[in-house]
């Protein structure tokens, strides 16, 4: 669909505003609807958009495999380390508490980070998932 | 902040913390080395909790909250002598095993897959793990579920193209089951507002007489059983322990269906009790009769595998049925004898998946990848790999339950129970289904030992890194079956509390 102007211009304006709004979604997740979860989602929604308009090889150009994979292990460091660093700041695994001097601000550092966690693992494996089945037709045709 | 004081997230977060971090590395040599320091430091955490345990009076646990929030609003970790127990055996293995992977995942598995391969080893480490101490009822769910689909891939990472059905019909079976289970968790927590295993089990007494209690027990009867391969629900089983590489089905075989035996035992005893799951209902003769099948026509079918992974793997199978038979009996002798048989099976079965490892990659050309253990390729094997036919012969004597070794000492506490119960018929049947384990374990001795030997192969053990494990399993059941202080002291300790929670 590289040709189509109109597809390319939208996309191409569109694209930000998604990634923008999956932050939107997992910042705010604190307080409102949303989360890691879904933060995650709409982000690698963002990059199979792109994906479809300018091709899977461009694709993995800008977002290599390499990245994904290491995202997807990241995250899942990032939500462990949190639990890790209230182990580390005098309390029990996955304490929040001791975060902060005051436990509330305390609370929601934890989540916030556990969920920036969970957001980048579930983008990576969105995409990684997205990338071998998309990826699947192509090598079994250069095969034949 | 005190390391003795967290020893149960430890337990749990070292080997789930090395998974990540192998594929951040992507380097199968550090890998190897990453995770076989976290399973070493999950053994020394297992061995730390199991001292700490045997301080406590009996009936005595140690609750650690996560996260601070207490139960049974937030997930407690609970270690009590059962749990301390299974831990043990479970970090102890994979101390054992992940050496011994090196070698034989150099020859069995794709080079670029190898981090893979730890980083999946690690997850089902801690999944297993998870399962065994956590005391949160949608927890032990969400671990189920991590062990269960690192299980998946790692039996699809075998060579036989065969690996990849096996592993796929583990997967449908292994999702039955795991539905089932949550199924009849939520109807627990429906029932009783709770996750919490022993605010759940408080809670249920005054709901007993309510239905939905009998379908939850229901589905958790099938679910477990599904997972642990009682005897019609096993069709998973065998392929998945043939075709899968040597190191995993050694793994697999000595932990995964004694965790879900666990998950049964904890479900039977601590929360439904045992006056609602063996008096009112007629469960103690339908598990009596499944296992009594188990030993007899999985033992019969393992006669005539012409594979030596199959051939084991069915008497896997069989030996399940001894560890349920035993809990069908209800009694302080007969759980002693369930939960001791839950370890010693684990390390025979173990030993003798290491060695047959170690004897494909003896039976292959140098750096081929190693041939099935068929019996047609096992002629005069004794001539040419002493050591590993001695220690298979050892572990099968076990199996047997021969004296002095470790499984004389379960089938002298079942049959203890069973002449309790005054049932004798059932001493009978346990000596004449040991029989059937003569059977296939003179197969292997017939063909290794009273042949002559292949022409053209010279002799060659497997390499050292891989035999020193296998052999110091082999070892431990001989020293299990001489010394029961450890293993007995503990299944006894346990039960005794399991049975009188449940009253």
């Amino acid at each position: 669909m590289q040709n189509d102007l109109v597809l390319r211009v939208v996309g191409k304006l569109l694209i930000p505003f998604i990634l923008l709004f999956a932050l939107y979604v997992l910042f705010h997740g604190d307080f409102g609807p949303g989360g890691g979860f879904q933060a995650g989602v709409i982000f690698a929604t963002g990059i199979v958009f792109h994906a479809l308009i300018f091709g899977l090889d461009n694709t993995r150009q800008a977002v290599p495999d390499r990245l994904v994979e290491s995202m997807l292990a990241g995250g899942v460091l990032i939500y462990a380390g949190v639990g890790v660093a209230g182990l580390l700041l005098g309390g029990n695994y996955l304490d929040y508490f001791v975060l902060d001097k005051n436990p509330v601000i305390g609370q929601h550092r934890g989540i916030f980070w556990v969920e920036v966690g969970v957001a980048t693992t579930v983008s990576s494996v969105m995409l990684k998932i997205f990338y071998m089945f998309a990826s699947r037709g192509q090598r079994e045709g250069k095969e034949e | 902040m005190s390391i003795a004081a967290h020893l149960p997230a430890l337990q749990v977060v070292l080997p789930l913390l090395s998974a990540p971090l192998v594929v951040l590395l992507r380097h199968g040599g550090l890998a190897f080395a990453v995770v076989t320091t976290a399973a070493w430091a999950a053994f020394a955490c297992a061995i730390g909790l199991w001292l700490q345990v045997g301080q406590l009076d009996p009936g005595g646990a140690i609750s650690y909250h996560i996260g601070s929030w207490p139960p049974p609003w937030g997930i407690e970790y609970r270690v009590d002598r059962l749990t301390s127990f299974v831990l043990l055996l479970v970090s102890g293995m994979a101390a054992l095993v992940l050496p011994y992977s090196r070698a034989s995942v150099e020859r069995e598995i794709p080079r670029e897959l190898h981090y893979l391969y730890y980083a999946m080893f690690a997850l089902c480490l801690t999944g297993l793990l998870g399962i065994t101490i956590t005391g949160d009822a949608f927890n032990i769910f969400v671990f189920l579920e991590i062990s269960s689909l690192s299980t998946y891939v790692l039996i699809a990472l075998g060579r036989d193209r065969r690996a990849l059905t096996a592993a796929y019909q583990y997967l449908i079976m292994g999702s039955i089951g795991a539905t089932f289970i949550v199924i009849g968790i939520g109807f627990l927590y429906l029932l009783t507002g709770t996750l919490n295993l022993v605010d759940m089990a408080e809670r249920l007494r005054d709901v007993e007489n309510y239905r939905p209690v009998l379908a939850a027990l229901a589905f958790l009867t099938v679910g477990i059983s599904l997972k642990l391969a009682l005897f019609p629900l096993h069709q998973w089983l065998p392929n998945a322990y043939t075709y899968a590489p040597s190191a995993v089905t050694a793994f697999l075989a000595a932990t995964a269906t004694k965790v879900s035996v666990y998950v049964l035992i904890r479900f039977y005893f601590t929360v439904f009790g045992e006056s609602l799951v063996f008096d009112k209902l007629p469960l103690p003769q339908i598990m009596l009769g499944l296992s009594l099948l188990a030993m007899f026509v999985a033992s019969f079918i393992a006669i005539f595998q012409h594979n030596l992974k199959r051939l084991f793997a069915y008497s896997s199978v069989g030996q399940i049925g001894y560890i349920t038979l035993g809990l069908s009996f209800d009694s302080v002798n007969g759980l002693t004898a369930s939960i001791v048989h839950l370890f010693n099976h684990g390390i025979a079965k173990g030993a003798i998946f290491l060695l047959i490892g170690g004897m494909v990659l003896g039976l292959a050309k140098h750096g081929a990848v190693p041939p099935a253990p068929t019996f047609d390729r096992l002629d005069g094997l004794a001539k040419r790999m002493p050591l590993t036919c001695f220690g298979i012969v050892i572990a099968g004597l076990s199996l047997i339950g021969v004296p002095g070794t470790v499984g004389f000492i379960s089938k002298w506490y079942l049959i203890m129970a069973a002449l309790e119960k005054g049932q004798f018929w059932l001493v009978g049947a346990i000596l004449l289904s040991s029989l059937l384990a003569v059977a296939y374990v003179w197969r292997f001795v017939e063909v290794a030992y009273f042949r002559a030997p292949l022409a053209g192969f010279e002799k060659r053990e497997a390499p050292l890194s891989m035999l020193i494990p296998a052999l110091l399993l082999v070892a431990a059941t001989i020293w299990f079956g001489l010394d029961t202080s450890i293993t007995v002291g503990s299944a006894l300790d346990a039960a005794q509390q399991l049975v009188k929670n449940g009253r």
